[in-house]
């Protein structure tokens, strides 16, 4: 008798052959509605706002703290993760998405308590987005500084 | 020695005396719902954590089981059980209530399986009467700890799997009547170098094609000796894999594979590839299968538990997923 055993190349084409692949061209789509549909809101907020009477720049910036309480509202709802299953990068792109991203390890690590659960944790899924953006912050600082541009 | 090639036989088969199967809400909605002892919808089982929840849905399974055997704790010679949380610990904590004599196990989702296999050869040795085995996964608790938070939108290829949420227990005895455990194949690790966290199905299906490859070696036996040929938890994906290794080395079970975790859930549940988890294997075979054999529908079927050994560590440090899996032989009373 033969024994089982393949090369991981060998393998890797038997499992493309057999398993069905991510149906990128409906992710690409879904992801284009769901996040034109988040930004589309968040504008039409804006608008609304300023129709309001609301200066443009306070506009914009309260608009946004809605879009990141309503991200938030549904991420403890239990909504947004099936919008992310559904969207992708179109509901994890837009600021809704970062809110998601902490609210849902938040809520998560209550169990372990307030500091080193949800304190402590609520970052372990934005915490690159922050660390990176401020390194990059600091970078594009530094350039800024010495060719004074 | 009570073996021929790798696979252990037992001189005098362990009987599987009595089992008891109880699941998550996703389960108790799937095709074999009715063949559980109970269906818990809530996923924090009235406590304040899922970890908690997870551990006293185990200890209520253990109650019933041993009710069921008719039997008491300290009637018990040996328990041996475990799970996916670090430290296993939902089996550590069941086993302080217990108060059994306890070994504690871990071989991801093949851990079932594993109980088994040792538990019978501590009867067959002679070195107990009467053995507890139980195993259990929970969505919640595996997905905190091997993935992203729960409420997490991240988007899931089509073939990641379910982890199921429930318990499996097993009385298994020297004397009385019930499905026997004739033989053990305990495997070896198999790695084909997966690397895709989401894929646990291709990472086991070699260890799975491995085990049941020299199960049949050993025995002189093939495929249509069984009723069923059913693993652990490979899934679609997984199942397809293990049927196209074995073909490759001539063994032919398209007529008698199947797949524990494949057949937890329907279609339109959307559950990827399937279920998977240590409690796929325990709630299949203490529910649907352990009647099955009852009621003599099948005579002879072999139960593969599969385990995917996966590090959510070593996973990050680039390193791939290696694959288990062990088979017992059970025929009917």
């Amino acid at each position: 008798m033969k024994n089982v055993d393949k090369t991981p190349d060998e393998y890797n084409q038997m499992i493309n052959q057999f398993r069905p692949g991510k149906p990128k061209i409906v992710n690409f789509l879904q992801a284009y509605l769901v996040g034109g549909l988040i930004c589309g809101f968040g504008q039409a907020l804006i608008e609304i706002l300023q129709l309001l009477g609301m200066p443009a720049d306070e506009a914009s910036s309260l608009a946004t703290i809605i879009l990141i309480f309503l991200g938030a509202l549904l991420t403890g709802l239990g909504i947004y993760d099936e919008i992310g299953q559904f969207g992708g990068a179109g509901s994890a792109v837009p600021i809704t998405g970062f809110a998601n991203a902490i609210v849902s390890p938040a809520m998560e690590f209550k169990s372990e308590g307030w500091i080193l659960g949800t304190g402590a944790k609520m970052y372990i899924v934005a915490g690159p987005v922050l660390t990176y953006g401020m390194v990059t912050a600091f970078l594009i600082g530094l350039i800024k500084t010495i060719f004074k541009f | 020695m009570k073996r021929t090639g790798k696979t252990v036989y037992f001189d005098t088969p362990p009987v599987m005396l009595a089992t008891s199967a109880m699941a998550g809400e996703m389960e108790g909605k799937g095709p074999l719902k009715e063949y559980f002892d109970k269906v818990v919808d809530d996923p924090y089982f009235q406590t304040q954590t899922f970890e908690k929840a997870e551990r006293k849905l185990c200890g209520m399974n253990c109650q019933n089981v041993l009710k069921k055997a008719n039997l008491q704790p300290d009637d018990i010679d040996f328990l041996l059980a475990g799970d996916l949380l670090n430290q296993i610990v939902t089996a550590n904590f069941c086993a302080r209530e217990l108060q059994i004599p306890f070994i504690g196990l871990y071989g991801a989702c093949s851990t079932m399986i594993e109980a088994l296999s040792l538990g019978s050869m501590l009867i067959d040795g002679g070195y107990a009467q009467h053995i507890m085995a139980f195993a259990s996964s929970h969505y919640q608790t595996a997905e905190r700890q091997y993935r992203m938070p729960i409420e997490y939108g991240s988007q899931y290829p089509p073939y990641k799997q379910w982890t199921v949420t429930g318990t499996g227990a097993y009385v298994l005895a020297q004397n009385g009547i019930g499905p026997k455990i004739t033989h053990a194949t305990i495997g070896k690790v198999m790695d084909f170098g997966i690397i895709e966290p989401n894929d646990m199905g291709s990472a086991m299906a070699p260890a799975a094609a491995d085990t049941i490859a020299q199960h049949l070696k050993d025995l002189g036996r093939t495929p249509d000796d069984y009723d069923l040929i059913v693993t652990g938890d490979l899934g679609q994906v997984g199942k397809t894999l293990t049927r196209e290794l074995l073909r490759e080395i001539n063994y032919d079970v398209d007529e008698v594979l199947e797949d524990c975790g494949a057949m937890l859930y329907s279609q339109e549940q959307n559950t990827g590839s399937g279920g998977s988890g240590a409690a796929a294997s325990a709630i299949v075979l203490a529910s649907y299968l352990y009647q099955k054999l009852t009621l003599g529908e099948f005579q002879r079927i072999m139960v593969v538990g599969t385990g995917a050994l996966l590090s959510p560590v070593s996973s990050l440090q680039g390193d791939t997923i290696p694959g288990i899996a062990h088979g017992i032989t059970i025929e009917k009373p």
